[in-house]
């Protein structure tokens, strides 16, 4: 048995069998990581003492009271550095806020602790959660596992490297345009983007607070499901949070689809994406099919306005979070300027990576006079239609399925010059944030040996049918069972 | 829509951003583009559409107003690059002149 091949679900039945110990599995992937993060570079930082100090409390709670349900007692999580915890640096893969620790943890850090989680460390992003490759992260870019050569996907890249690459089994990672699922595609692992409003941002640095979900990343849909009933729920503590219950996500944990309908919408099965994305997709269309569940063809006449709304929305709602770096409270502070319009001038200058700029440049004008109703209020009302759409759609399905990315991993430096071509791969992902839905990336096959995800999109607040639809699919073929050999030994 | 120079230095001056000549000519081409391509926008009829600025049916969420437990001066203050007497310091905000008057 390889330790670092176990998913959390499986690590745990082992632990309460007490064949083994929390503390031999962290130390098994905090190896792990020592051994191969070199190459693969998901990490920006781990907390190897302190979280072998946890795994060892996690045994000894267990042999004096077996887990007293508490779901992920002495199981591993990774966490993306945008989420704070206390104490440890957070620096949302931004030099601006180099040397920035917390004083508090997030909502989310605080379920995961008080679920019994050892916390492995801080994983590698994009620049505030901003591109699709982490090659916009202010400290390095991460590698694919799969092709050492190729970009992991973003945001959340660093989560999805660190899980697929099997150094934990679980992470946690944000998206606001796809930055869950399309690295969970990109790197073959689940990833899942809740319902807007399920999962507490409280303690998440805010990039659109509009779009902005906390989601998870794992190997299998179980660990999905495991994860995600975890950290959500509501908290006073973000009033966008929904005073909603949480359901049993175990409950849809079922191998078949019978009374399911599926949505395909011709929109999503374009010949904008590579033709072995398209040929697994409709190959697990057919596989849906055969497990039961009825398939029909829908529309989502506004996707292809997708793009341009969120590339307005997001930027938008970024110049004005953003606004709060100035170097005055926390993080990077230019000292030798002359005034203070200029500290701020030249804190920001230097702070900020250019795609950041970019985006703050580009709502910053949206915003401006002149130009508001032409392009943010615009935005904001063609935002409608495309919710109208997905309203119209979940009348007629349950869940609607298509490609995550339109592309396998791509090589690193192959788009990061041409800002609209990076947009691009996120252009299946993005509406799902415009609309609040909620969506999952599961495998689907590989073309030409990278991973390729299907993605299950379903109706705010119902992530039970997008989980039942990925477990029934997972269940029915190999892909999760496939690994990456990162260092040789697989 | 294309962009001039001096919108560019002007949307840099409002969002506080000192760029440099070179990211000036390079957000000049690159935003300019993305602009343009946000123009496809305009072949929707939103005339009657209202606008979604979020997703939620929650409208001004309050809570009870009691004084709850915060954090210690000394800790927020932790990560700030400069402080004097449990303040933030900064250069001054009004110059002497303004003052005067």
């Amino acid at each position: 048995m390889k330790l670092h091949q176990l998913t959390a679900h499986e690590a745990r039945e082992l632990l309460r069998a007490g064949e083994i110990s929390s503390l031999e599995l962290t130390r098994a992937l905090l190896e792990r990581t020592e051994r191969i993060d070199e190459a693969v570079r998901a990490y920006l930082i781990v907390f190897p003492e302190q979280a072998l100090v946890d795994a060892e409390r996690a045994d000894q709670q267990r042999r004096e009271d077996g887990d007293a349900g508490l779901p992920l007692l002495g199981l591993p999580v990774a966490v993306k550095d945008v989420i704070c915890v206390s104490g440890a640096p957070t620096t949302c893969g931004s030099r601006i806020l180099e040397g920035f620790c917390p004083p508090y943890d997030a909502t989310v850090i605080r379920k995961l602790r008080a679920a019994g989680a050892v916390l492995t460390g801080k994983t590698n992003l994009d620049e505030f959660a901003m591109g699709s490759s982490t090659e916009n992260s202010g400290y390095f870019t991460t590698h694919n596992p799969w092709d050492l050569s190729r970009v992991p996907g973003g945001s959340s890249g660093g989560s999805a490297a660190a899980v697929a690459a099997e150094m934990v089994p679980l992470a946690l990672g944000s998206d606001t345009g796809g930055s869950v699922r399309q690295p969970a595609s990109l790197c073959g692992v689940v990833g899942l983007k809740p319902s807007y409003g399920r999962v507490s941002r409280y303690g998440l640095v805010a990039y659109a607070s509009s779009l902005d979900q906390i989601g998870t990343l794992a190997r299998d849909v179980t660990d999905a499901a495991l994860l995600l009933s975890v950290i959500s729920g509501h908290d006073p503590c973000d009033s966008t949070s929904m005073p909603l219950g949480v359901p049993d996500y175990s409950v849809s944990l079922v191998p078949n689809l019978k009374g399911m309908r599926i949505g395909i919408a011709r929109e999503y099965m374009s010949d904008g994406a590579q033709p072995a994305v398209l040929h697994a997709v409709q190959a697990a269309i057919e596989q849906l099919s055969e497990l039961g569940a009825e398939i029909l063809e829908i529309s989502l006449p506004h996707t292809e306005y997708a793009l341009p709304t969120y590339y307005l929305v997001a930027p938008a709602e970024c110049s004005a979070n953003l606004a709060r770096f100035d170097g005055v409270r926390y993080g990077l502070r230019v000292l030798d300027a002359p005034d203070i319009w200029e500290t701020y001038r030249e804190t920001r200058e230097r702070g900020f990576g250019p795609e950041v700029k970019r985006r703050i440049m580009l709502g910053t004008f949206a915003l401006s006079a002149g130009y508001y109703d032409a392009f943010y209020l615009k935005a904001q009302k063609v935002r409608t239609l495309i919710k109208q759409d997905f309203d119209q759609a979940f009348e007629q399905v349950d869940v609607i399925v298509g490609p995550t990315s339109p592309t396998t991993a791509f090589e690193i430096g192959e788009r990061i010059d041409d800002p609209l071509q990076m947009y691009l791969s996120d252009v299946y992902t993005l509406s799902c944030n415009l609309a609040g839905i909620c969506g999952l990336s599961l495998p689907c096959g590989f073309g030409d040996g990278l991973p390729i995800g299907l993605q299950v999109q379903g109706p705010a607040f119902r992530e039970e049918s997008i989980i039942r639809v990925a477990y029934a699919y997972e269940q029915a073929t190999p892909w999760h069972c496939q690994h990456p050999t990162v260092d040789g030994s697989g | 829509m294309r962009l001039t120079r001096d919108q560019v230095l002007h949307v840099a001056e409002l969002a506080k951003l000192k760029l440099t000549d070179a990211e000036v000519d390079l957000f000049q081409e690159q935003l300019s583009a993305i602009l343009e391509y946000a123009h496809r926008l305009e072949e929707l009829d939103t005339e009657s559409i209202p606008p979604t600025a979020g997703v939620l049916p929650l409208r001004n969420v309050m809570r009870p107003d009691q004084v709850r437990p915060s954090y210690p001066r000394q800790t927020m203050l932790e990560n700030a690059p400069d402080t004097e007497d449990g303040f933030v310091r900064v250069k001054a905000v009004l110059d002497a002149d303004e003052l005067a008057r």
